[in-house]
């Protein structure tokens, strides 16, 4: 039995060896000598193709039915539309009853504005309301259609090539809408994959502009030259291509949030030094730096040409609507085409268009105008120096006064409220209208909160009347901010009253009353009664 | 769905070949240093790389001439169009003092009010005067005037809706709003036909962006139905919230919204619905309030209750309507509220007056005067045209009209032919529309007499038969009937 199992193993053997010492199973390669084991490899080959010839296991797709969408779409809950109302949502703007000017009625009391950005005090103008009148008259409101469908009326084109002769520059678009002009105008300029270097204390419609161009964002810390110098450093060396890749740098002339104004000439020289085109929004110095208020690029000197793009909100020393655009023909013909709140939307109003033509007019009569807003900003800074708990953080030049708390509360919401409660009462017991900075939900600007005086240059007030209701907000704003900041209560009666005459109200001031457990404070116990005359 | 004709389809895409080819062999030139002066400044990289603005300098520019054509008085009926002369082929074109009196198919004008009004512009200037032209500060700050109040009380109550929000500009509206009410991890099903500016208030808000098909209810489902069942990209976490936005007219298609369907799935789903009546309020409806009115459709059952005052009150501005915890969310958090330069108290004015004019508390019937005039106007011009054997788009009672034009040399030559014959004519193409369907848009306004209508029909009928965008067989002509149709007037 053994012996024929041996036998079989060795026949088999045999029949083996015979196969691999076979002829075919030999092989001359280029004279290499390849042995029997080709068979094996040969078989190992089939193997290897037959495994990966079958599918891998996929676990077999079942898809939801009918009912369990139902299900999960019964189930699905969502969240209300907006959060629950809270008290702080509830505060109204106070109303006003007559025109922003700088006397403003609200609540049949008269008070002295600080919060419309109205810094040539052209509200109230005859020439503007002549103009706007007959233009009323000939074009009706609206104007009824976007730019390139017969919304184009010659007034818009007069309003810009008025701009740009007045600024110096090739020409100018018009936009309908001071907040739309920085968010259409940046998307136009700035695509996916440029890179745009920013201050971090912008206002909300650069911030969306940004938001909507999907550009690479580099924040710089607010008007520090140095981070700007080190930001653009980091960003030229990071980026090798960066020669083909278009970059900005996106600077305000005056803050609306902080009151400080930009370092023109220190932006320029870094701008040419790593080729960079700069992108300014000068809303709230056009008409008030310079000596003739062509804004920031007089104001140092520098030549228009050197900005790029100028852009600028017109709803503040030109006291009319809308926005507009200035710089080179190439920059502007562009935006003609690509901006999008330019082409798919309604045109500026007429009107408001030939407002614009007109305050460009007055301002380039009168220039003293500007002498005057900067005399009442100097008052307004000096009577406001020494405050307790306030400070000034804005520049000494700049239209808006920003006051700030010396010592935050922590958060910037109770920052916020403090400021408002300052602000309430300053309006209801003294008749002073000043505003706080308010922040969206959507804003993220860090800066802290302040309130803001904004400087006006109003032609019914002379410097002692101006001096003396400086001293009655300073007077109700230390005693706010001395209350708050050390806790202490002091009661204290200071009346206004005001006469028929719509700008002559006369401010009475009274002693303080004196409580033995309080602290007194301290405060000028003067009565006087100051009439306001015209100029 | 538009059904292109082959031959047409054929053609058009023939003719943008060619402007094609033609337009990079131009741009071969280009290329060849000195042969042409570079616009750009040395040193820095251009505004517009290579083909960025291919198609504004080779295909937009050679009809300049079509757009942005500037008029010298008010947008009424008949207005004064400035004619223009171009010495460099339409690179640059220059005004002159000639005008022409043409008649006016272009405006947004529905209701007449564009030009002075007698009852609404003795009180606008009477307000300038009272208010000055702007009030140079925010809503949030000093720019609440009690005008703004009484104008804010008054979109509400035409409206049938507890309060609204107004602002200084129609775009600004939903590019501001829509931050506001939805950000990350929210859902948006949007129409794909919507308006430029809910596609950029939808792309500020972060939220996640879905497209359904133009006015088709039941695609909408699917894709509700789909994404609430995938929840939110990458980790399918349930949305937040979904809102879903529609149009009430569509401004190059001239449809009306099928607002029902579209509320009752969103109800059943749990979407909030948010309706943009840029277009619709004021000139569709018995009494001028909107789609909601026109369809049947509860101003409670849509959340939220968009539209401008531009079209049909001859106005400038944007409102929402909703409820009144929703505008109190608003004017505590809205940019536009808390930023922007409040809306112009003469333009505040012209909308209240305007409204007082359509529900009749002038004193007068001539709202409701106008609200019958445009619709007669709409339907009679557009049966006519049809008639005439033109595509004509849009809904029954709906004052938009497109025609349909397609090949890209029909655009100027339509344009150029109306104006010739002083007809004032808008015509849309890429990219406001896709690339085959270019249409010239006809607007209808209360303020269109019969004569006008009818010269109009007369013109666009014979520029019509030189360019030849007579797409359909006309109607043979029967004079009995034709003079039958004038009696009735």
């Amino acid at each position: 039995m053994a012996s024929a199992a041996m036998d079989m193993v060795k026949t088999t053997l045999d029949w083996v060896t015979l196969a691999f010492d076979a002829p075919f199973a030999r092989a001359d390669v280029f004279g290499v000598r390849i042995g029997g084991h080709l068979f094996v490899e040969g078989l190992l080959l089939v193997v290897i193709f037959f495994l990966l010839s079958q599918k891998s296991y996929k676990p077999p797709k079942r898809p939801l039915t009918k009912k369990e969408i139902d299900e999960l779409c019964d189930e699905w809950v969502p969240e209300s539309l907006i959060p629950p109302i809270t008290e702080e949502m509830q505060c109204e703007a106070p109303v006003l009853e007559s025109a922003a000017g700088p006397h403003a009625v609200i609540n049949g009391k008269e008070v002295v504005n600080f919060a419309s950005a109205n810094y040539l005090g052209l509200m109230r103008h005859e020439k503007l309301l002549e103009s706007c009148t007959s233009a009323l008259e000939k074009y009706g409101v609206g104007s009824c259609g976007p730019r390139g469908f017969y919304g184009t009326i010659d007034v818009h084109l007069d309003c810009e090539a008025r701009i740009a002769k007045f600024l110096g520059t090739p020409d100018s678009i018009l936009y309908s809408y001071g907040l739309s002009t920085m968010f259409s105008a940046i998307p136009a300029f700035c695509k996916k994959g440029d890179i745009v270097v920013v201050d971090e204390g912008v206002h909300w419609g650069i911030q969306n502009g940004l938001h909507l161009s999907r550009s690479t964002i580099v924040y710089f810390k607010h008007n520090d030259m140095e981070s700007l110098r080190n930001t653009l450093e980091k960003v030229t060396q990071e980026n090798k291509r960066a020669k083909k890749l278009r970059r900005y740098i996106v600077v305000e002339a005056v803050y609306q949030n902080s009151g400080q104004i930009a370092p023109l000439d220190e932006i320029i020289r870094l701008k040419e030094k790593y080729w960079f085109r700069v992108l300014l929004d000068e809303s709230n110095s056009i008409g008030v730096l310079g000596s003739s208020g062509r804004g920031l690029t007089e104001h140092y000197r520098v030549p228009i040409e050197k900005i790029d793009i100028v852009t600028a909100a017109m709803g503040h020393a030109l006291a009319t609507e809308g926005g507009f655009c200035t710089g080179s023909a190439r920059v502007i013909d562009h935006q003609r085409l690509s901006s999008s709140g330019y082409v798919f939307s309604a045109s500026l109003p007429p009107y408001l268009a030939s407002a614009a033509i007109t305050a460009i007019d007055v301002l380039e009569e009168n220039p003293d105008l500007i002498t005057k807003l900067r005399k009442n900003i100097t008052i307004l800074c000096k009577g406001l120096l020494d405050l307790r708990g306030l400070e000034i953080v804005s520049d000494p030049q700049s239209p808006i006064v920003f006051l700030r708390l010396k010592k935050s509360t922590g958060s910037l919401k109770n920052d916020i409220q403090l400021l408002e409660d300052i602000a309430a009462r300053v309006l209801k017991e003294d008749s002073v209208f000043v505003v706080t900075s308010k922040r969206s939900t959507l804003d993220k600007c860090h800066l802290p909160a302040g309130i803001r005086f904004i400087g006006v240059d109003s032609w019914r007030l002379n410097v002692a009347g101006y001096n003396a209701l400086v001293a009655a907000a300073v007077m109700s704003l230390a005693e706010c901010t001395h209350v708050r900041s050390t806790g202490l209560l002091a009661l204290h009666s200071c009346h206004a009253q005001a006469n028929n005459t719509p700008w002559c109200p006369q401010i009475v001031l009274s002693n303080a009353l004196q409580y033995p457990d309080l602290r007194i404070y301290d405060m000028l116990s003067s009565t006087y009664a100051i009439p306001l005359s015209h100029d | 769905m538009i059904a292109v004709p082959y031959l047409t389809a054929l053609t058009t895409y023939f003719s943008y070949g060619l402007l094609f080819v033609f337009g990079q062999i131009r741009d071969l030139f280009r290329k060849i240093p000195g042969c042409c002066r570079s616009t750009n400044l040395q040193g820095y990289a251009p505004i517009c790389f290579g083909n960025e603005d291919f198609y504004t300098r080779r295909l937009y520019l050679r009809i300049q001439d079509c757009f942005e054509r500037p008029i010298s008085s008010a947008p009424d009926a008949w207005f004064d169009v400035v004619e223009r002369y171009s010495n460099d082929n339409n690179k640059t074109l220059k005004r002159t003092t000639k005008i022409t009196k043409c008649l006016n198919l272009g405006s947004y004008n529905y209701l007449g009010f564009a030009a002075s009004d007698e009852y609404c512009t003795p009180r606008v200037i009477e307000s300038l005067k009272k208010f000055s032209p702007s009030n140079c500060s925010a809503r949030a700050d000093g720019g609440t005037t009690t005008l703004h109040n009484e104008l804010e009380k008054s979109i509400a109550n035409f409206i049938r809706k507890p309060a609204a929000i107004v602002f200084g500009m129609g775009y600004v509206t939903n590019s501001a709003i829509l931050p506001v009410l939805i950000g990350k991890g929210g859902l948006i099903i949007s129409d794909s036909l919507n308006h430029n500016s809910i596609v950029n208030g939808a792309r500020g808000s972060g939220a996640t962006i879905r497209v359904f098909l133009h006015n088709t209810p039941s695609h909408l489902e699917e894709v509700l139905r789909e994404q609430i069942v995938e929840g939110q990209p990458r980790t399918h976490r349930p949305w937040k919230k979904i809102i879903v936005i529609v149009e009430g007219i569509y401004s190059m298609e001239g449809e009306l919204c099928k607002l029902p369907e579209i509320i009752a799935i969103s109800k059943k789903y749990k979407a909030y619905t948010y309706l943009d009546e840029a277009h619709s309020i004021g000139a569709v409806g018995k009494t001028g309030r909107g789609v909601c009115e026109l369809l049947g459709v509860d101003p409670a059952d849509v959340d939220i209750l968009m539209g401008t005052f531009t079209k049909s009150f001859g106005s400038c501005g944007g409102y929402i309507a909703g409820s009144q915890e929703l505008i109190q969310y608003l004017k505590y958090t809205c940019p536009a509220h808390l930023y922007a330069t409040s809306i112009s108290p003469p333009a505040a004015e012209q909308i209240i007056s305007a409204i007082k004019v359509i529900l009749g508390e002038d004193g007068s019937t001539r709202g409701a005067k106008k609200l019958a005039q445009i619709r007669e106007n709409s339907n009679f011009f557009r049966s006519e045209l049809q008639k005439m054997g033109f595509e004509v788009l849009g809904d029954h009672d709906s004052p938009v009209m497109p025609i349909m034009l397609y090949n890209p040399a029909k655009i100027p030559a339509f344009s150029r032919g109306c104006l010739e014959q002083n007809v004032a004519v808008v015509t849309v193409a890429f990219p406001a529309t896709p690339l085959l369907l270019a249409r010239a848009r006809i607007c209808i306004s209360a303020s269109h007499s019969k004569e006008d209508l009818i010269k109009g029909l007369e013109v666009i009928s014979q520029v019509g038969d030189l360019v030849g965008i007579k797409y359909f067989p006309a109607e043979p002509n029967k004079p009995q009937l034709d003079e039958k149709t004038v009696k009735l007037d």
